[in-house]
C-alpha cells in the first residue's frame, strides 16, 4: 500500500482536553481533514493544531521530540491502546496509512497514578527519574574507569542487556497495566546492569532501593497480565520481570552489614 | 595572512602538540576539594555534554542545577544519535594512533578547526570509552568478550565503538544514570521542563540564568557562580532537519546577545542520504545510516521528469551520476560531495518521487550478485525502518533518498578552556565551534560532547573559579530583575501581536528560505536575497504571528515561537556569515568558488580563521573577528574523490 500522496483523509478525533494538573477534563470532539496517508500521527495532530491555532483556540498538547522512535516523549492512548495498534511502535513511527478514511480516534494520555496530567495528552513521568535516581546506575567516578578491554564480557550477554537497555522510558508499560505496575521498566534497567560485570558490586541493592521508590511512588503489582510487553514499543521482554523478581530475592538473602 | 583580533585570546598552550594539555592542566590552578562546594554550577541542557559536565563536577564535589527543556533529562537529542563513536585505541591493530584521529580529524574539518583542541580531543577519546564501559554501557563485542569496532566515513581504519544503532541513547543513559546518581545523593538539583531565556551578566560575568518554567509559565532566575551551556546544535534553523524538534538556537542567541562571539555559524554539515520529504506535512527527517552507500547504488533517469516507475527505466536511460562524475570514488564520495551531487541532479530536473527532490539508492546488483539474505543480513534493520516510514519495500525498489540537515559545525566561539568571549560562560558540545571546522566526521560528535563534559570542563573551570573575585550575588539583585522583566516583556511581545499567521508557517518559511539559499550551495547573489527574505518574514513575523493560548500555562505554541523568533534573527548571521567567507570549505560551498569540475576551492590565504562574530543589535551587522588559525602539523592539502 504505497502512499498516494494525492489522496487525502479525513478522520473524527475525540481527544482528552484538560486545562491544567487540577482541573477537570473532557473527551472533546474534533474533525480533521486534508490527512495524507504518508502522515505520521502526530503530523495529522500538527494539521488539526494548525487548524485550531487558525481558528484562535488551543492547539492540543501532547508530548514529543524526535519523532523517530527513541527519546520516548510521546505517550498517546489510541482507541485504548499505549501507542496505538501497531506492534513495537510508537505513535510518532505510527503512519495513517493504517487507518482507513473517515475513521474516529480515541486519544487519551497515558494514564496511571504515579504520571498526573500536565494539561490536555502531557504528563508527569519524572517517577521515572526519581526510581533511576535510586539505584538504576553503576557508582563509578569520572577517571577511575580501567582499560574497557579490562573487563570482557560475553557476546550473548552483552546482546541480553543490551535487549533490556534499549528502554525508551516512555512509560508505554504502566499504562497498559491494569495495575499501572511499572515492574517492566524497572525490570529493563535492573536486568542491563544485572547481567553486565561491571555491575555486580551493587547488585544486592539495586533492585531492592529501585522498587521501594516504585512502590512510594504509587505504581501497583506486577499480577502477571503481560500488557506491559504487548504495549512496549521496543519488544522488551517481561523475562525481565522475573529476573528482577530473583534479584529482589537474591538481595533480601544477602548477608548484609549492621 | 589573516589579521588575528585582540579580543580571541585561545589560551592555547605552545610547545610540542602531545604535551600540551598535560602542561595546561598542570599550570592550571587547583580548587581546594574543601573549597568546591562553595562553588555553585549552573549546567543548561542535559544531553552527553550536559549530563557529563553535571555529573562530573558534581562528583567532584562542586555544587550543581542542571536544566533541561524535556520532562527528563534522558530525552536529550543525543539519544537519537546511532552510527558509533570514535576513539583511538586501535584494538583492531590496523595502524590507528591518537596521532591519526587527531589527523584525520583536522583534514576532515577541512582545515578550519584549531590543532590544539583537535589533539586533546584525540588524546581524551580513549578515556571516554573506558568510563561509558565502566557506567555498563551494553556496546557491541567480539565472541571473546572485547570490544567490537567497525569503520566510517573520512577513515582507513576501524576505530567506531557501538551499541547496535543505538549509540547515542546508551551513551546517554550512562551519562543520565551518573547524573541521576548524584541528584540521588543530593549533590545535584534537576529542573526539566525548563527553558532558559537569558545569562545574566554581573560585573562583566556570568552569573546565572532565567528560565520559563514550562509546567506553569512562571520565570525563575538561578543565580551561580558559572554557566555552562550545553544545549545543543541550530539545524532546526532549515526547519525540516534530522534534529529533534525542541532542538533550537534559543540558549546560544540569548548568550551572544550578552557577548559571547558566534563562530562560524554558516558551517553546517547536510547529510546525504535521509528519507525525502513525502508532502508539505512533513514535520522532520529521518537519517538513514550512511553505510547504505556500500552496497548501493545512486541514480536519477537521464530523461529528465521521467515519470516511469524505476524498474521500468532501462539500464541505459539511468544515470549513475556519483559513478559518472567521481570514477574513483564513485558511490562513496563523503557526505558534502554526495549532498551537492544529488541537489545538482534535482535542481536541472531529474529528481524522482512525487515531489522530485529525491534521487534513486538502488539496491538491485548487490541483491543480484550477493543474494537477499546478505543484504537483509548487513542492512535489514535499515531496510525495516525504511518501510515503516514509507510503506515501500527497499528489496523490490530502489529506496529514494535525498541530504538533510544534521549537524551544525559552528557555535559560539570558545578558548582552550571552552569559555566563551562572555568570561564564566563555558560551551561544551554541539553548541560550541570547536573541534571539527569545516565539516564533522562521522562518530565524533558523541566524542566531542563526553570530551568537553567528562574530561576537559571539570578541570578548565576551576581556572575560573581560582582566577577571579566572585562576591556573592543574588538572585534578587538588580541584574536579575532586569533580566526577568526584559525576558518576560518579549514573551508578552509575542503573546500580543493578534495576527493572523501561525508559528509553524513562519518557522516553515524561514527553512525554507534558508535551506534553498544558504543550503547546500550558496552564492554572492542568493545570500543577498536570503537577507532580504528573512528581514521581510522577520517584520512580518512581529506584526502577523498567532498564538492561541496564555503565558500562564503550559504552551507549546508559545515555546516554538520564541524558539522562532530567535532563529528568525540568528539566521541573519548565518548568511552574513556565509557570505563573508568568500571560499568554499567543508559543508560551506560557494558557487563562486569552485573548480572547473565543480569541487570545492579553498583559500587558505584569506580564510584560513575561524571567524567569531560580536552581537550589534537586531538588524545591525554582527562585527567580525578573526581567529587565525595555524597548521603546524597537518599541512592544509587540496581534496579530490576523481
Ligand atoms: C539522527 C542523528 C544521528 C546522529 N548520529 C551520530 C553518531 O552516530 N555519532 C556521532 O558522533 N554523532 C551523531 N549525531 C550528532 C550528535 O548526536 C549530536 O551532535 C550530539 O548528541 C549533541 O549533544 P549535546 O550534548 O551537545 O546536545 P543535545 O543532546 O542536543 O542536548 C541539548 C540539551 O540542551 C537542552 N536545551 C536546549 N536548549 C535549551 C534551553 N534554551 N534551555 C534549557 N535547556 C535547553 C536540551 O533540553 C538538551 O537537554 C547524530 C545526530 C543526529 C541528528
Ligand atoms: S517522539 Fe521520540 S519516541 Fe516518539
Amino acid at each position: 500500500m504505497s502512499g498516494d500522496p494525492t489522496s487525502s483523509m479525513g478522520f473524527t478525533l475525540k481527544i482528552w482536553r484538560q486545562s491544567a494538573p487540577d482541573a477537570k477534563g473532557t473527551m472533546e470532539t474534533y474533525h480533521v481533514a486534508d490527512v495524507s496517508p504518508d502522515m505520521s500521527f502526530l503530523e495529522m495532530l500538527d494539521v488539526l493544531n494548525e487548524s485550531l491555532i487558525g481558528e484562535g483556540r488551543e492547539p492540543v498538547a501532547f508530548d514529543h521530540d524526535c519523532r523517530e522512535g527513541i527519546c520516548g516523549a510521546c505517550s498517546l492512548v489510541i482507541d485504548g491502546q499505549a501507542h496505538g495498534p501497531e506492534t513495537e511502535t510508537t505513535v510518532c513511527q505510527l503512519h495513517m496509512r493504517h487507518y482507513s478514511d473517515g475513521a474516529t480516534i480515541h486519544i487519551e494520555p497515558f494514564r496511571a497514578n504515579a504520571f498526573p496530567v500536565l494539561k490536555d495528552l502531557v504528563i508527569d513521568r519524572s517517577a521515572f527519574d526519581r526510581i533511576i535516581a535510586e539505584g538504576g546506575f553503576i557508582s563509578t567516578h569520572t577517571g577511575s574507569a580501567p582499560d574497557a578491554n579490562a573487563i570482557t564480557v560475553a557476546k550473548d550477554l552483552a546482546e541480553r542487556a543490551m535487549d533490556a537497555a534499549a528502554c525508551i522510558g516512555c512509560g508505554a508499560c504502566v499504562a497498559a497495566c491494569p495495575n499501572s505496575a511499572a515492574m517492566l521498566f524497572v525490570g529493563a534497567k535492573v536486568s542491563h546492569l544485572a547481567l553486565l560485570p561491571q555491575g555486580q558490586a551493587e547488585r544486592n541493592r539495586r533492585g531492592l532501593a529501585m522498587v521501594a521508590r516504585m512502590d512510594q511512588e504509587g505504581f501497583g503489582n506486577c499480577t502477571n497480565h503481560f500488557e506491559c510487553m504487548a504495549a512496549c514499543p521496543k519488544g522488551i521482554s517481561v523475562e525481565n520481570i522475573a529476573r528482577l523478581n530473583r534479584e529482589l530475592l537474591r538481595g533480601a538473602l544477602a548477608p548484609r552489614r549492621v | 595572512m589573516v589579521e588575528a583580533s585582540k579580543r580571541l585570546s585561545s589560551k592555547a598552550p605552545r610547545g610540542p602538540i602531545a604535551e600540551r594539555w598535560d602542561k595546561h592542566r598542570f599550570n592550571m590552578k587547583l580548587v581546594n576539594p574543601s573549597n568546591k562546594r562553595r562553588f555553585h554550577v549552573l549546567v543548561v541542557g542535559s544531553g552527553l555534554a550536559g549530563a557529563s559536565a553535571a555529573a562530573s563536577l558534581a562528583e567532584l564535589g562542586y555544587k550543581i542545577t542542571c536544566f533541561c527543556i524535556q520532562d527528563s533529562p534522558r530525552r536529550a537529542h543525543s539519544i537519537a544519535a546511532q552510527g558509533g563513536i570514535n576513539a583511538a585505541k586501535n584494538y583492531p591493530n590496523d595502524g590507528d594512533s591518537v596521532y591519526r584521529l587527531f589527523y584525520d580529524t583536522v583534514k576532515g574539518g577541512d582545515f578550519r578547526a584549531r590543532e590544539s583542541n583537535v589533539y586533546r580531543l584525540a588524546q581524551i577519546s580513549n578515556s571516554i570509552i573506558d568510563q561509558c564501559a565502566a557506567q555498563g554501557v551494553p556496546f557491541a563485542r567480539e565472541y571473546g568478550g572485547a570490544l567490537s569496532n567497525r569503520s566510517f566515513g573520512g577513515a582507513q581504519v576501524s576505530r567506531t565503538f557501538y551499541a547496535r544503532g543505538q549509540t547515542g541513547q546508551q551513551l546517554l543513559l550512562g551519562a543520565y544514570s551518573s547524573l541521576m546518581r548524584q541528584v540521588g545523593l543530593g549533590k545535584v538539583s534537576m529542573f526539566p521542563r525548563r527553558e532558559m531565556l537569558d545569562v545574566v551578566v554581573v560585573d562583566g560575568v556570568a552569573r546565572g540564568i532565567v528560565c520559563r518554567n514550562l509546567t506553569t509559565g512562571a520565570y525563575e532566575r538561578y543565580a551561580g557562580d558559572a554557566v555552562l551551556l550545553c544545549t545543543g546544535g541550530y539545524g532546526n534553523v532549515f526547519y525540516l532537519s534530522t534534529n529533534a524538534k525542541a532542538c533550537n538556537v534559543t540558549a546560544s542567541w540569548r548568550a551572544h546577545k550578552r557577548g559571547a562571539f558566534f563562530a562560524n555559524p554558516c558551517f553546517t554539515q547536510i547529510h546525504p542520504t535521509c528519507i525525502p520529504v513525502s508532502g508539505s506535512h512533513q514535520s522532520k527527517l529521518t537519517l538513514m545510516s550512511e553505510s547504505l552507500r556500500n552496497d548501493g547504488r545512486v541514480w536519477v533517469p537521464k530523461r529528465a521528469e521521467d515519470g516511469r516507475a524505476a524498474r521500468d527505466i532501462p539500464e541505459e536511460e539511468r544515470d549513475y551520476y556519483l559513478e559518472r562524475r567521481y570514477p574513483s570514488f564513485g558511490n562513496l564520495v563523503p557526505r558534502d560531495v554526495a549532498s551537492r551531487a544529488a541537489k545538482e541532479r534535482c535542481d536541472a530536473g531529474y529528481g524522482v518521487g512525487s515531489t522530485g527532490l529525491a534521487v534513486y539508492l538502488d539496491f538491485r546488483d548487490a541483491i543480484r550478485r550477493d543474494g537477499q539474505d546478505l543484504i537483509r543480513q548487513k542492512y535489514g534493520n535499515l531496510f525495516q525502518m525504511y518501510e515503516k516510514i514509507t510503506a515501500e519495500d527497499p528489496y523490490s525498489a530502489p529506496m529514494r533518498i535525498f541530504p538533510a540537515v544534521h549537524y551544525t559545525m559552528g557555535g559560539l566561539w570558545v578558548d582552550y578552556n571552552l569559555e566563551s568571549t562572555l568570561p564564566g560562560l563555558f560551551v561544551l558540545g554541539e553548541a560550541n565551534f570547536s573541534d571539527h571546522g569545516a565539516n564533522r566526521l562521522g562518530a565524533s560528535a558523541l566524542m566531542q560532547g563526553l570530551a568537553d563534559g567528562y574530561f576537559v570542563a571539570p578541570y578548565t573551570i576551576a581556572g575560573h573559579f581560582t582566577g577571579r573575585p566572585l562576591p556573592a550575588v543574588s538572585a534578587d539583585a538588580a541584574e536579575f530583575l532586569a533580566s526577568e522583566s526584559e525576558v518576560r516583556g518579549r514573551t508578552e511581545k509575542i503573546l500580543g501581536v493578534g495576527g493572523r499567521r501561525t508559528v509553524d508557517s513562519f518557522h516553515r518559511e524561514l527553512g525554507g528560505i534558508m535551506w534553498h539559499l544558504c543550503g547546500m550551495a550558496r552564492s554572492a547573489d542568493g545570500l543577498n536575497r536570503a537577507r532580504e527574505q528573512v528581514q521581510t518574514l522577520r517584520a512580518e513575523f512581529w506584526e502577523n504571528v498567532t498564538i492561541s493560548g496564555s503565558g500562564a500555562s503550559l504552551n507549546q505554541d508559545l515555546e516554538h515561537a520564541g524558539r522562532v523568533a530567535d532563529f528568525l534573527e540568528f539566521a541573519e548571521l548565518m548568511i552574513d556569515d556565509a557570505a563573508h567567507r568568500c571560499e568554499s570549505c567543508g559543508g560551506h560551498f560557494r558557487e563562486e568558488h569552485q573548480t572547473e569540475d565543480g569541487e570545492a576551492r579553498r583559500n587558505d590565504d584569506k580564510f584560513s580563521y575561524a571567524a567569531a562574530w560580536e552581537y550589534r543589535g537586531v538588524g545591525s551587522a554582527a562585527k567580525l573577528h578573526k581567529e587565525a588559525l595555524e597548521f603546524e602539523y597537518v599541512k592544509p592539502s587540496q581534496r579530490s574523490y576523481k
